[in-house]
C-alpha cells in the first residue's frame, strides 16, 4: 500500500518521534510511505477554540494537500493522532458547510473516508495485530477521548500492544476518563485541567506501569508534563514508538523527557 | 422564528410586540457573576465540595451504567428519542397550538409567556386571584429559571419547595447545583445542620441518618400539603395530541402538590412537548435510567385538564418562551432544546465532577448548561461571563455518549465557542495569535520558519531538557506541567535527511 503520512503540526515540530516511528513501522511492514511536504495542520486548534472562520483556509489547505496525495496514487492517509483524525472526519465538512462551501465539504468527506488513525489503519485496514515489535517494559494504555469517542477505535490499540513481545500490559483504572488536556482548555481552564490531570496521574501511578502510552502526543504531553513535574519516574511514550521498537533498535530509550536530561 | 402561533396572537395583545431574542433573567438565575475559571478556582479549592461531588457522581454513574447496559435496544431508544425531539422542534408552533386546544377543551387555561417576567406576572396574578398567601411547589427548572419564588415573595406569597433536595437548597438560602439533585454538593452532615438551623419544629436529636433526615422533611412538609390551596409545578412531558401533562419524580411529594390543592399552576418551557401519547413510551424508558439510574421512577403523574370532583378544580398552564424561539431559529443549536434534563451529562462530565454546578453561574450547569445558558441569554462581548461557559469543557465527549436523546453536546460547545468569538467587540490577544497561526498554517514556507523559531525553546530548556516556567498565558501550562525541550530535528528535517526532497 502507498500511505500518505500526516505528521501533525505538534508531531512535526515538538514530538517528531511519533510520526518518525509511524513511517519506520509502516516501511518495516512493507508499505510505501509518502510525506506531502506542503502539509501544515488539520486546523483542530482553531476549530475547537471557536475560530471556525479562521479555520476554513487551514481546512481547505489540508483537504487540498491530501486530496492531491490521494489523486497521485496514495491508497490511504494516516496520522498518529486520534484527535487530528477526529477533526478531519467529524469537523472539516462542518467548517466548510458552515461557510457555505459545499464543494469543499464534499472533498473533505471524500478525503476523510480514507484517513485513518494509526491503530485503525493497522488493524482495520491492513489487518495486522502483531507488527513484530519488541518492547520489554511494563506499559499502561490511556485511551484518548477522541480515539475512544470520536473514532471509536475500541480495543484495537490494546490488540496491538498485547502482541508486542516483552511488553507487560497493565490495566489503567478509570481509563476512559479524560486526562484534562482538551487543547486550549489546558491553558484557559488550567486549574480544572490540572485537577483532572491529578486523578489521571494517580491512576497511572497506581497501575505501577513504567510507561504510559496513548495514541495522541498532545495528551501525552499533558500527562507526561505532569509526571515529569512530579519526578514520578514514569514516562509517556506514543503508541507508534512502541510498535516501531524492535529487538534491533533501542527499545529501552526514554523518548520524551528524560533523554534530554542526560544532556550535553 | 416565533413559536407564538397566530391563533394565540389574536387573543393576546402582547404577542404582537414580537418575541424578545434572548431570555430575560430578572433574578440572575441564568447568567453568573464571574467567569467560569474564576468560579472554578474557588470550587476546586473546596475539599468538602470535591469529596461530596466525587462520591455522588461516581455512585450515580455506576447506577446508570448498570441499568442502561441491561437494555438491549438502548441505542435504538436513544435514536427514537432523538428523532421524536427533532420532529417536535420542526413543528413546534403547530404542536403548541394543538396542546393549547386540547388543554382548553378539557377545562384547563393556557397562558403564553414571552419571557421570565411575563411568566412570573401571570403566576403571581393567578395566585393572588385565589387569595392564597402560600403555595407548595414541585421541583421545576422552568420556575427556577424565571426566579418565580422571588417574584412570589415580592408579592407577599410564600413558596415552599417540596422536593427534598430543593427544600435543602431553599432552607439554606443556597442555589441549586444539579438538575436532579439540586443539593448534590451537600453531604448528610451538612443537611442535618441545615435542618437543625432552619426547621422550626425539628427534633433536636436529629441524626444524619438518611431515613431520619427524610422523616424530618416529611413531618415539616406534611402540614403544608394539607393546608395548601395552590400548587405550582413544572413539566417533564406535555403531550400535544391529548393535552396531557406529565411529571416524573421519586419522592411522591410532587404527587401531593399535584393532587391536593384546589388550584394547580404549571409552568413549562415550550420545548417540553412531545407530539403523541405513544411517544411517552420512549421517554419514560430513557429518563429514569439516565437520571436516577432506576429502571422506573416511583411516581409518574399525568393529568389532562380538570377532572370534576378529582384533584385540582382549576388548572393553568403557562407556556414559557424566554429565549427558546431564538434557540429554535438556529438549525444546529436547536438540538439543545431536545434536553429532557436527566442530568446524565452532568454526572459523567469530568469538569462538572470537579467544579460542581455553581461554577457555571446558571441554574443550568454542566455540559448542556454550558451551551444552553449562553444560547438563552446571549453572549455580550468578550468579557461577558457567558463567553467563558462554552470553554468549560475538554470536549471529551462523555456527555454525548450518556445523553439519552443523543444531543451532540461537543459540537454545540464548539458552535457556542464560535458564537463567543463572533461576539468579540475588539480583537483579543487570542484573536491575534489565532490569526497569525492561521496564516502560518496555510503558508507552508512560513510554517517551516515558525517551526525553526521553536529553537528558542531549546535555549529555555537548557541543560534540564525540560521547560518548567513560561510567562503568561503559557504559565497556565507550566504552573503544573513541564514542557519537553523542542527536538533538535523536526519531522520535516528528518524526512529530508532520510528520504530526500523538500
Ligand atoms: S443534555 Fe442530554 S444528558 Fe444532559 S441533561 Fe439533557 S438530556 Fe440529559
Amino acid at each position: 500500500m502507498r500511505i500518505a503520512v500526516v505528521a501533525t503540526c505538534l508531531g512535526d515540530a515538538l514530538f517528531p518521534r511519533a510520526p518518525i516511528a509511524t513511517v519506520e513501522l509502516l516501511e518495516r511492514l512493507g508499505h510505501e510511505v509518502v510525506f506531502p511536504a506542503d502539509q501544515t495542520c488539520c486546523g483542530q486548534m482553531h476549530v475547537n477554540t471557536g475560530y471556525l472562520d479562521a479555520a476554513l483556509p487551514i481546512v481547505r489547505h489540508h483537504v487540498e494537500v491530501f486530496g492531491r496525495a490521494l489523486d497521485r496514487g496514495a491508497d490511504a492517509v494516516v496520522a498518529p493522532s486520534g484527535s487530528c483524525v477526529g477533526c478531519v472526519r467529524h469537523q472539516h465538512a462542518m467548517v466548510a458547510r458552515r461557510a457555505g462551501d459545499e464543494g469543499l465539504a464534499r472533498a473533505a468527506e471524500h478525503g476523510a473516508e480514507r484517513t485513518y488513525e494509526l491503530s485503525e489503519l493497522l488493524v482495520d485496514v491492513l489487518g495486522v495485530t502483531d507488527v513484530g515489535a519488541y518492547y520489554p517494559h511494563r506499559v499502561t494504555y490511556h485511551p484518548t477521548c477522541h480515539s475512544l469517542r470520536m473514532l471509536r477505535v475500541g480495543d484495537t490499540p490494546l490488540q496491538l500492544l498485547r502482541a508486542v513481545r516483552g511488553l507487560e500490559l497493565v490495566e489503567l483504572p478509570d481509563a476512559d476518563v479524560c486526562c484534562g488536556f482538551g487543547g486550549t482548555f489546558a491553558v484557559k481552564n488550567a486549574e480544572t485541567s490540572t485537577a483532572m490531570l491529578a486523578d489521571k496521574m494517580a491512576s497511572v501511578l497506581s497501575s505501577k506501569a513504567e510507561v504510559c502510552t496513548a495514541g495522541d502526543s498532545s495528551c501525552l504531553m499533558h500527562i507526561g508534563g505532569g509526571l515529569s513535574r512530579l519526578r514520578s519516574g514514569v514516562r509517556t511514550v506514543h503508541l507508534a514508538e512502541i510498535l516501531a521498537s524492535t529487538d534491533r533498535g533501542n527499545a529501552s530509550a526514554d523518548l520524551v523527557f528524560d533523554t534530554a536530561e542526560v544532556g550535553p | 422564528m416565533s413559536v407564538h402561533p397566530g391563533r394565540a396572537a389574536q387573543r393576546s395583545r402582547t404577542v404582537e410586540l414580537g418575541m424578545p431574542t434572548v431570555a430575560s433573567d430578572p433574578h440572575r438565575h441564568l447568567r453568573g457573576t464571574e467567569s467560569f475559571p474564576a468560579a472554578a478556582h474557588k470550587a476546586l479549592a473546596d475539599t468538602q465540595l470535591r469529596r461530596n461531588l466525587g462520591h455522588a457522581t461516581r455512585t450515580i454513574r455506576a447506577k446508570r451504567a448498570g441499568v442502561v447496559s441491561e437494555v438491549d435496544d438502548w441505542e435504538e431508544l436513544r435514536r427514537a428519542g432523538e428523532a421524536i425531539k427533532a420532529d417536535t422542534m420542526a413543528r413546534l408552533p403547530e404542536l403548541l397550538v394543538e396542546l393549547e386546544s386540547q388543554v382548553t377543551a378539557r377545562g384547563g387555561v393556557v397562558h403564553w409567556a414571552r419571557d421570565a417576567e411575563e411568566a412570573n406576572r401571570i403566576v403571581v396574578d393567578l395566585v393572588r386571584g385565589t387569595g392564597a398567601d402560600e403555595v407548595v411547589k414541585v421541583k421545576s427548572m422552568a420556575t427556577q429559571e424565571t426566579g418565580l419564588n422571588e417574584a412570589l415573595e415580592g408579592a407577599g406569597i410564600a413558596a415552599l419547595e417540596t422536593d427534598l433536595a430543593e427544600l435543602i437548597v431553599q432552607l439554606s438560602h443556597d442555589r441549586p447545583s444539579h438538575f436532579l439533585v439540586p443539593a448534590i454538593h451537600r453531604n448528610r452532615a451538612e443537611i442535618r445542620e441545615i435542618f437543625l438551623r432552619e426547621m422550626p419544629d425539628v427534633d433536636p436529636s436529629l441524626t444524619d441518618e438518611p431515613r431520619r433526615l427524610a422523616m424530618a422533611a416529611r413531618a415539616h412538609l406534611r402540614r403544608k400539603f394539607l393546608a395548601a390551596k395552590v400548587g405550582i409545578s413544572g413539566v417533564n412531558f406535555a403531550v400535544a395530541d391529548t393535552g396531557t401533562i406529565s411529571v416524573v419524580e421519586s419522592e411522591g411529594n410532587g404527587r401531593m402538590c399535584l393532587t391536593l390543592p384546589e388550584t394547580l399552576i404549571t409552568v413549562m418551557g415550550v420545548e417540553k412537548l412531545v407530539p403523541t401519547w405513544a411517544d411517552l413510551e420512549v421517554f419514560l424508558q430513557l429518563l429514569p435510567r439516565s437520571s436516577t439510574g432506576e429502571r422506573m421512577n416511583p411516581y409518574t403523574s399525568t393529568w389532562t385538564g380538570v377532572t370534576p370532583g378529582d384533584g385540582p378544580q382549576a388548572f393553568h398552564l403557562v407556556l414559557l418562551d424566554n429565549g427558546r424561539s431564538n434557540v429554535l431559529a438556529d438549525r444546529d443549536g436547536r438540538q439543545a432544546l431536545h434536553c429532557i434534563r436527566c442530568s446524565a451529562c452532568l454526572n459523567v462530565c469530568p469538569v462538572y465532577e470537579r467544579t460542581g454546578g455553581h461554577a457555571y453561574g446558571s441554574i443550568y450547569p454542566g455540559p448542556i448548561g454550558a451551551v444552553l445558558s449562553p444560547q438563552l441569554t446571549g453572549i455580550d462581548g468578550p468579557d461577558d461571563v457567558n463567553a467563558s461557559l462554552p470553554y468549560a469543557s475538554s470536549l471529551c465527549g462523555a456527555c454525548f455518549d450518556a445523553c439519552p436523546v443523543r444531543i451532540d453536546i461537543p459540537n454545540l460547545l464548539v458552535q457556542q465557542r464560535a458564537a463567543a468569538v463572533d461576539a468579540h467587540t475588539r480583537p483579543t490577544g487570542q484573536d491575534v495569535a489565532m490569526q497569525a497561526a492561521a496564516i502560518a498554517m496555510t503558508t507552508p514556507g512560513r510554517f517551516k520558519l515558525a517551526e525553526r523559531a521553536l529553537g528558542v525553546g531549546r535555549v529555555l530548556a537548557g541543560r534540564k531538557g525540560r521547560i518548567t516556567s513560561l510567562p503568561w498565558p503559557a504559565s497556565g501550562w507550566t504552573n503544573a506541567r513541564d514542557l519537553p525541550a523542542p527536538p533538535a530535528e523536526t519531522f520535516r528535517q528528518w524526512w529530508a535527511r532520510t528520504h530526500g526532497g523538500d
